[in-house]
């Protein structure tokens, strides 16, 4: 049975391949009259006849078309709700003094450090520097991390579940790993161009390109982090009576969590890169500083944001790594990094 | 009724099992399958049954298919045919539901490499199985501490298993697997990754666990010594199949195949053969020199009495613990029980 599937398989790819060659035969206006001038006539044996055109761009033009119009309703939600969300942490942010802002992110540092100081003086010199560089950057940062958290949320909601299911099952793994591949390779510019027909220009289409850009390491991690907990301990989980959630919950996620923060911040930094490109969109925030300076062919003022922009990274970073070395210290399973 | 009986698993490790079983059933080899259809033959027509109470030790290179079997019990491995009951219930048979109440229940399992939780401290992981049972807390660490302190780990309860050494991590998977309190314990080459020393220790707490507990042990091991001390029968897989079962003394009287006698050739007879096994009984031994006579009891090993006989040329009388005789042991007896076949 298994010999014939693998043949039913091949045929099918080889039907799909020969429709799309006849499709593209058929509807292409270049085509020659009859299909027997092919066989006379041997000069498209040459060069690429222009008949031999997979119609893709109008196929995925019409398709986007369709999704706007009739799945608009549903982006407009998506919009609302995210917008919504972003604009009142904006808000609040700008809204709280200065001062009381910063010591907030420095307390927050302190603690989810696991009170270490080295890092939390570190941190505090880096958020006190982004308004210090230029009174302009503080309200520009707040932006930028407002639309980072965001999209990072949208990534742990949906990245880590969707990890845990491709480590459970082979074929989920199988169908999702192209798609991963597909996300990490596209051209940036090939989903923000259409994130502004879906979402409209501003922050959303920002948060919808980061989500794309920064969530597959996040999946990839989550994956590998839960396929290389030891096999005895999973074993002897079972052996014991666990059910699937009693073995996720209690051993599976645990012992992954290593990868899986390292997997957090790898798409934290993810993020952060690609809500600098989404200034070319018209994303306000930080990015746009380093964009105008480089309009203006001011590399001064395109260097301090790119300076700020550097110190806004390098706080995500502690926090998110010292929070997971915190949560590792913990367990003791620091030790049995397996990277 | 047997606690455990396997009839006719065969276990066939690849793409698809039961297209090769005829072959194997057949009696085709496990490198013939191999070569023909890239599939893996683990075990071929094993049938046994292990009773109430009793240690079975089954015996095995690497490679044999002693972690599969003992991986059938507990059906963390499925068989391609055939049947596993535990008391009766074939294991098969039960849903998923039905198979975890039987695996928190019924029996507990000890890993080579220990597979302890190393998130978890020692008193966590011993409470394990009574976690996943639901008990709560207060209830659980009181019987956790109670089979920590049986082990001898008192005082580490709260370390992680990566503080401990070898040993003390194995001591922890033991307590683990007392502390569900299930008639049924499954050890896989429970002791192979220690060394020596720690080895024999924990196979003497295991023995003297044993004779309080009387639960049904199946043991997996690849060294004869160690099945011959704690079994109290012994199957001995080879390539799948399983070629001898029996005593500790059947097996190393009685070989069944040169596999087995391969096994048994260096093993110190004197250590493992009881008195009474060797003695030829009260009526058989007429005219026995009786002399010059010392009086031995009828569960002395060999090697316990024998600097006495070399020493004194004296014949043996054997006698139970009430003092009643029950045969006797001449050079005779000794030289052929000590001579390898």
């Amino acid at each position: 049975m298994g010999k014939y599937k693998k043949y039913i398989l091949y045929s099918l790819y080889l039907i799909t391949f020969v429709t799309m060659v006849v499709v593209a035969y058929t509807t292409s206006k270049y085509r020659p009259e009859s299909v027997l001038v092919l066989f006379t006539d041997l000069s498209w044996l040459g060069n690429w006849p222009k008949w031999l055109d997979l119609p893709l761009m109008p196929f995925l033009n019409e398709g986007f078309d369709k999704l706007i119009k009739e799945y608009g309703m549903f982006f407009e939600g998506i919009n609302n709700f995210l917008l919504g969300l972003y604009t009142d942490m904006k808000n609040f942010m700008v809204g709280l003094p200065w001062p009381i802002l910063m010591i907030s992110v420095i307390v927050l540092c302190y603690f989810v450090s696991g009170r270490n100081i080295g890092t939390t003086i570190m941190v505090a010199f880096c958020v006190f520097f982004l308004g210090f560089l230029s009174p302009r950057y503080w309200d520009k940062c707040i932006m930028t991390t407002c639309i980072v958290v965001i999209g990072m949320l949208l990534c742990l909601v949906i990245g880590i579940p969707v990890g845990i299911l491709m480590a459970r099952n082979k074929k989920v793994r199988n169908a999702i790993l192209p798609i991963l591949d597909l996300m990490q390779t596209i051209p940036s510019f090939c989903y923000l161009i259409p994130g502004i027909l879906l979402f409209g220009l501003g922050a959303v289409p920002a948060i919808f390109a980061i989500f794309v850009y920064a969530v597959p390491p996040l999946i990839r991690l989550t994956d590998l982090g839960i396929r290389l907990v030891d096999k005895e301990v999973v074993e002897a989980a079972e052996a014991f009576g666990a059910n699937k959630k009693q073995k996720l919950w209690g051993v599976q996620l645990p012992l992954a969590l290593p990868n899986i923060m390292q997997g957090i911040n790898q798409c934290t930094m993810m993020a952060l890169a690609m809500v600098v490109i989404a200034s070319m969109i018209g994303t306000r925030g930080i990015g746009d500083e380093v964009l105008l300076g480089l309009q203006q062919l001011n590399v001064g003022m395109a260097t301090e944001a790119g300076i700020a922009i550097v110190l806004l990274a390098i706080i995500f970073d502690r926090i998110t790594q010292s929070y997971g070395e915190k949560i590792q210290a913990r367990t003791h399973i620091k030790k049995n990094i397996k990277l | 009724m047997s606690k455990i009986e396997i009839k006719n698993v065969y276990k066939i490790f690849g793409d698809q099992p039961s297209k090769v079983l005829p072959m194997v059933k057949d009696g085709a080899t496990k490198e013939e399958i191999l070569e023909k259809t890239g599939h893996t033959v683990g075990l071929d027509d094993v049938s046994l049954s292990i009773e109430e109470g009793e240690t079975f030790v089954c015996m095995g290179l690497s490679g044999s298919g002693k972690s599969t079997l003992i991986r059938h019990i507990n059906r963390l491995i499925d068989p391609t045919s055939g049947e596993v009951s535990v008391e009766g219930t074939n294991v098969m048979d039960l849903d998923q539901k039905q198979l975890i109440e039987f695996r928190r229940h019924k029996m507990s399992m000890v890993f080579q490499r220990f597979g302890l939780f190393p998130h978890k401290t020692v008193l966590e992981n011993v409470g394990y199985g009574l976690e996943i049972q639901g008990q709560k807390p207060e209830e659980r660490n009181k019987t956790a501490m109670e089979k920590i302190e049986s082990v001898g780990l008192n005082g580490f309860e709260h370390q992680y298993p990566n503080q401990l050494s070898g040993g003390m991590q194995q001591r922890v998977g033991l307590a683990r697997a007392l502390a569900t309190n299930t008639d049924i314990m499954l050890m896989d080459e429970a002791f192979s990754a220690l060394d020596p020393l720690i080895r024999s220790d924990m196979q003497k707490q295991l023995i003297d666990l044993q004779s309080e507990l009387k639960k049904t042990i199946v043991f997996i091991t690849h060294d004869l010594d160690e099945s011959l001390r704690l079994g109290d029968h012994i199957g001995i897989l080879n390539g799948g199949r399983l070629v001898q079962v029996g005593t500790p003394v059947e097996i190393i009287m009685n070989p069944a195949d040169d596999y087995v006698k391969a096994f048994v050739k260096d093993v110190n007879r004197a250590k493992v053969l009881k008195a009474k096994v060797i003695m030829s009984s009260v009526n058989e031994a007429n005219g026995v020199d009786k002399s010059n006579l010392i009086k031995i009891n009828e569960d002395q090993f060999i090697d316990e009495f024998l600097p006495k006989v070399v020493c004194t040329n004296a014949n043996c009388e054997v006698v139970d613990k009430n003092g009643n005789i029950k045969g006797y042991i001449t050079n005779k007896e000794l030289q052929s029980s000590l001579t390898k076949s």
